[in-house]
């Protein structure tokens, strides 16, 4: 049962996160957090994390630290599978009617119409992210030091626009070095 | 080149490309057109450009997408499961170790206190990543991109609208529109 839930949520992840990389965000987010509750709030954040710190997409990432915690290995597999088959189907069907009639004005009018759509989808997952980053899972009180880093990390990467893994390490050690003396975690 | 070559190097290529690219499809994609065409000449400048147009239409990661149309190109059916594999086995294993290890790890004092830390600096990646694709849609499509992000932000966030409704809702208004410009197009020159 856990198998077919696996394969048919990452189906989903895989058929609809159209834009790439972060566009996965809020589809991930409901599947996982909000409709089967495999991982918890704080869990699907460290996650993103983890993925932006590795080499591999969120999609595929994700479907592996899922899939393991679901069901093992196998349930991992079955996740991956799940993601993968609409882009087997699809990007081989595109390619085709590419070839044969060398025209995209469709497809790219469908992508400008839902281009903002996953802006603000990504801006809403984002949100809840910054809320837990702000509080704790639960609700926990509000937290300066979260929002200090926030903001400082959000100057920092609008400014001098670094790899992004420097920021979020920075955080890390930032996080690492101020939460304890505040009893904040 | 012989045929079992041809899997074996399309096989380490895609594996090692995907190895070494942090930071998502589009640094992928170039690094897949010095190994593909620069190097293996197994394709035309022109035909991955297309391809990478493909890849990024195309639901799912831009890094898979254009893994299954090299495959695919270079090798057929077999090509495009030997490419997605190669693809695939690096972020599993990285991802298949992490995940044993995380459970002992999160427990952990420190390892939580930098977790939480790092919350904060996702949380201003995602809203940098935001900023900059508003931007985009912005200037891609005027105040039109503004009244979608406004409506799909409300109804995801206030109303729990599911995510697959709004994505089709866009994907239709935007085939709609083409189709309607399209038509005009066309009549105008009749």
């Amino acid at each position: 049962m856990n198998y077919l839930e696996l394969l048919l949520s990452f189906f989903q992840i895989g058929l609809l996160s159209f834009g790439g990389g972060m566009a996965a965000l809020p589809l991930i987010s409901q599947q996982v957090v909000d409709k089967h509750g495999w991982l918890t709030m704080g869990e699907f954040t460290d996650l993103i994390t983890i993925s932006e710190m590795t080499p591999g997409p969120i999609g595929i990432n994700s479907s592996t630290f899922v899939g393991i915690r679901v069901a093992g290995i196998p349930g991992a597999v079955v996740a991956m599978v799940g993601y993968v088959i609409p882009a087997i189907v699809l990007v081989t069907l595109l390619a085709r009617l590419y070839e044969k009639y060398r025209d995209m004005t469709y497809i790219q009018g469908t992508l400008r119409g839902l281009r903002p759509a996953i802006v603000a989808l990504i801006a809403a997952a984002g949100v809840n992210i910054l809320i837990l980053a702000l509080t704790g899972e639960g609700g926990a009180a509000f937290n300066f030091i979260g929002l200090g880093l926030f903001a400082a990390a959000f100057v920092v990467l609008r400014r001098w626009k670094p790899n992004p893994i420097y920021v979020m390490l920075g955080c890390g050690v930032l996080g690492g070095l101020l939460y304890p003396f505040t009893g904040g975690v | 080149m012989k045929e079992k070559n041809k899997y074996l190097t399309l096989f380490l290529s895609t594996m090692t490309l995907s190895a070494f690219t942090f930071g998502g499809g589009y640094v992928i994609v170039s690094l897949m057109k010095r190994k593909f065409v620069d190097e293996l000449h197994w394709l035309e400048e022109d035909e991955m450009l297309d391809m990478t147009a493909i890849a990024q239409s195309c639901p799912g990661a831009v890094a898979v997408n254009a893994a299954i149309l090299v495959g695919h190109r270079v090798a057929g059916f077999l090509g495009t499961l030997v490419s997605i594999i190669g693809t695939i086995i690096p972020p599993f294993v990285i991802i298949g170790i992490i995940s044993f290890c995380y459970d002992a790890f999160r427990s952990n004092q420190i390892v939580a206190a930098v977790l939480k830390g790092m919350e904060s600096g996702i949380a201003a990646v995602i809203a940098d990543v935001t900023v900059n694709l508003a931007g985009s849609a912005w200037r891609e499509s005027g105040a039109g991109a503004v009244v979608i992000m406004v409506l799909a932000f409300c109804a995801s966030w206030f109303f729990d609208v599911n995510v697959l409704w709004i994505i089709l809702t866009c994907g239709l208004y935007g085939f709609g529109r083409t189709w309607l410009t399209q038509r005009k197009g066309k009549g105008g020159t009749a």
